[in-house]
């Protein structure tokens, strides 16, 4: 694709919700007049300082925020190159990133009157911190999650249900996260008055793909200012796993207009992408129409959505949100994607030397690392995004490793 | 340019009375058995056809439609056969109107232009794209209108009259109400709130009128006639094909069982 490159990476989505050809408002009519409002009400919001100062105050006692940037020593000594830290994303409360759209997200239907939370969730971290804030608020909330999630996150569904969430499973399709997603939908198509839906990443129609970017930016800006105080400079590269991509955007977007920061995003290989059982969009994908927007998907050649395949639950997605299908598009940032296996090493190495038990999802980042860190020299400032930490897959790594928990 | 649907609603004005829609999924179960059921739908008293284009995530449909589509993408259908399909009704059927009725990505994988010739040299009129609102005309409902085919908007519940004129700008051939707030097959319009909003619509627009959406017995279709210009029913003639089945597969009595349901719900729409 021949584009130009824009003087800033900074400015979208246009007025329809545009990133490039990317994104878009593809939804059925009923929802319409929901997403006009939603738009509107996120736009009012954004506008209010009032707004801005709860959703900080929030952040900061209820998540826990701003969270570390922390030095990895053993990793950076272990692997010999780049001098690697983590953005702690794995200390907030609920133990993901998720939270921090979450947060964002509900008090923005507080704001609007509505008193039923719906949410998609793969992993069952947004579906956690859905729930979480939910309690909080004493809102009721449903979760959509598709039955194969449910058998290997079970610890998450438990945190569900204890904190009063109802977990629907997804019957339908592959029975993971996109067959979640479409739940979802059609459980708010039905419930458009009192419902509010809150997308769990980067995607979905014009205004969730900008939304939830801009409530997870705070991870980037922090890591700005973090690495300003220790470092007194810009790092030189950031890591970050892909899913939808919002932990991802959240820290890549700060960073968009800084030119002398490469970025990288890391897709789930699956088995690996030449065996055809793999989550890699972009990698993988082509450009096509789902869930409200067009960005790259996995499909067969009658347009047709093919099941993803990844040992995490959080990346398991035919499809990324569409302002990384511009990124990538543009060549801002570059997409390259882990095996199962490589991020099962990275998941081990990471508990080993640095006494962080890692999500799945984030040693998909880790992986990424530890090919590209060796070959950076020392003063090479690395960040990787720690997503999220892996209590919740420790059934599902004792199982690949052969062990009866 | 009057199209098969125009004419087929000016007859059907002329004889006093509404239209009946069918809808069923295009290779549900498989392909000769699918083209069996089209192919007897206008003598069972279908007035329009509309032909659902199976795909995997289709996020307003309920789980009668769900399942159809995917009995019929097991059994191999594709958009070209579905296309396929149209062409082979149309040897024995220069009359019916057909509306292809599903979701974008098959169409934009196909390419636009390209699909938009070959629906129309197969025969079909109009086309209803769940996930394409006005918004996003420029994609496919222009060119469509172009190519000389029918857009046909879904309008809601939800759309109410400051909405209505931008649901309605680019819709041509009838408009198809969506009586129920949720996905096909599940709830039962209410009727009442169904005349309400028929009533409504037309103070937008002088295109007729079908309601859709959970509409399953002959009953239902004789009450929402008396208001609407036409009364579309597709779950139902699709849970119709599934009781048929045997080990998933089509009987002699898959097409019958359509056929006859059809016959029931005509006598409704008559009447
Ligand atoms: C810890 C963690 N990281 C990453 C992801 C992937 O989502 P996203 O790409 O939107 O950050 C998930 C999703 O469940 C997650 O739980």
């Amino acid at each position: 694709m021949n584009q130009i490159a824009p003087n800033s990476y900074r400015t979208g989505p246009d007025e329809k919700g545009l990133f490039g050809i990317y994104g878009g408002r593809f939804v059925a009519e009923t929802l319409m007049p929901l997403i006009l409002d939603l738009q509107k009400a996120y736009d009012e919001a954004k506008a209010d300082p009032t707004f801005q100062a709860e959703l900080d105050g929030f952040l900061e006692h209820y998540v826990g925020r701003p969270s570390p940037l922390y030095f990895a020593e053993r990793l950076t000594e272990h692997l010999g190159g780049a001098k690697i830290y983590f953005k702690r994303e794995d200390l907030n409360h609920t133990g993901a990133h998720k939270i921090n759209n979450v947060m964002g997200q509900i008090l923005l239907a507080r704001r609007m009157g509505k008193t039923r939370i719906i949410a998609e969730t793969g992993a069952g971290q947004h579906g956690v911190a859905t729930a979480t804030a939910c309690a909080r608020f004493g809102l009721k909330c449903i979760v959509y999650m598709g039955e194969v999630d449910i058998e290997r996150q079970k610890p998450n569904v438990f945190r569900m249900k204890l904190l009063g969430a109802e977990v629907v499973p997804a019957l339908s399709g592959s029975r993971t996260l996109k067959d979640a997603l479409n739940e979802a939908l059609r459980d708010w198509v039905a419930n458009v008055e009192d419902t509010f839906y809150c997308i769990g990443t980067v995607a979905g129609p014009h205004p969730y793909p900008e939304m939830v970017r801009d409530f997870q930016c705070i991870i980037g800006n922090e890591t700005k200012k973090q690495m300003h105080r220790h470092e007194g400079r810009l790092p030189d590269s950031l890591i970050a796993a892909i899913g939808g991509g919002s932990n991802a955007m959240g820290l890549f977007h700060p960073f968009l207009d800084d030119a002398s920061v490469e970025i990288i995003g890391v897709e789930a290989a699956g088995s690996g992408v030449d065996t055809g059982k793999h989550a890699a969009s972009i990698t993988g994908g082509r450009p096509g129409i789902l869930h409200g927007n067009r960005t790259y998907i996995l499909m067969d050649d009658d347009g047709q959505i093919t099941e993803a395949h990844s040992i995490s639950a959080g990346l398991d997605y035919p499809g990324i949100g569409p302002e990384h299908a511009w990124l990538n598009d543009t060549k801002r940032v570059s997409y390259v994607s882990a095996t199962d296996k490589e991020a099962l090493e990275a998941f081990q190495l990471c508990c080993q030397l640095e006494g962080i038990i890692p999500a799945l999802e984030p040693s998909h980042a880790l992986a990424h690392a530890m090919k590209l860190a060796p070959t950076k020299p020392k003063d090479h400032l690395m960040v990787i995004c720690m997503s999220g930490r892996g209590d919740k897959d420790i059934f599902t790594v004792a199982d690949h490793l052969g062990v009866k928990l | 340019m009057t199209t098969r649907i125009d004419q087929r609603f000016a007859d059907l004005k002329k004889e006093g009375r509404a239209a009946l829609v069918t809808f069923v999924t295009a290779g549900d179960p498989d392909y000769a058995t699918s083209l069996e059921i089209i192919k007897g739908l206008p003598k069972a008293g279908a007035d329009i056809i509309e032909f659902g284009m199976p795909f995997t995530d289709p996020m307003a449909d309920g789980p009668a439609i769900q399942e159809a589509g995917l009995r019929a993408l097991h059994a191999g259908q594709t958009l070209i056969k579905t296309l396929d399909l149209v062409r082979d009704f149309r040897k024995s059927d220069d009359r019916t109107p057909v509306v292809l009725m599903g979701y974008y990505n098959p169409i934009y994988i196909h390419g636009v232009e390209r699909f938009l010739k070959d629906a129309k040299a197969a025969g079909v009129d109009g086309l209803i794209i769940v996930d394409l609102p006005p918004e996003e005309d420029d994609e496919l409902c222009l060119p469509a209108i172009k190519a000389g085919l029918n857009f046909i908007r879904l309008a809601t519940p939800t759309t109410d009259d400051k909405r209505a004129p931008t649901v309605l700008r680019n819709t041509s051939g009838f408009v198809y109400y969506v009586s129920v707030l949720g996905i096909t097959g599940t709830k039962a319009p209410d009727l009442k709130s169904v005349e309400q909003n028929v009533t409504r619509l037309k103070g937008h627009t002088k295109l007729p009128i079908a309601v859709g959406f959970g509409v399953k017995t002959a009953e239902q279709a004789r009450s929402i006639a008396k208001s609407a210009d036409g009364v579309v029913v597709g779950s139902a003639l699709v849970n119709a094909v599934k009781t048929s089945l045997k080990a998933g597969k089509a009987t002699p009595e898959t097409a019958k069982a359509v056929h006859r349901l059809v016959s029931e719900i005509a006598q409704g729409v008559r009447s």
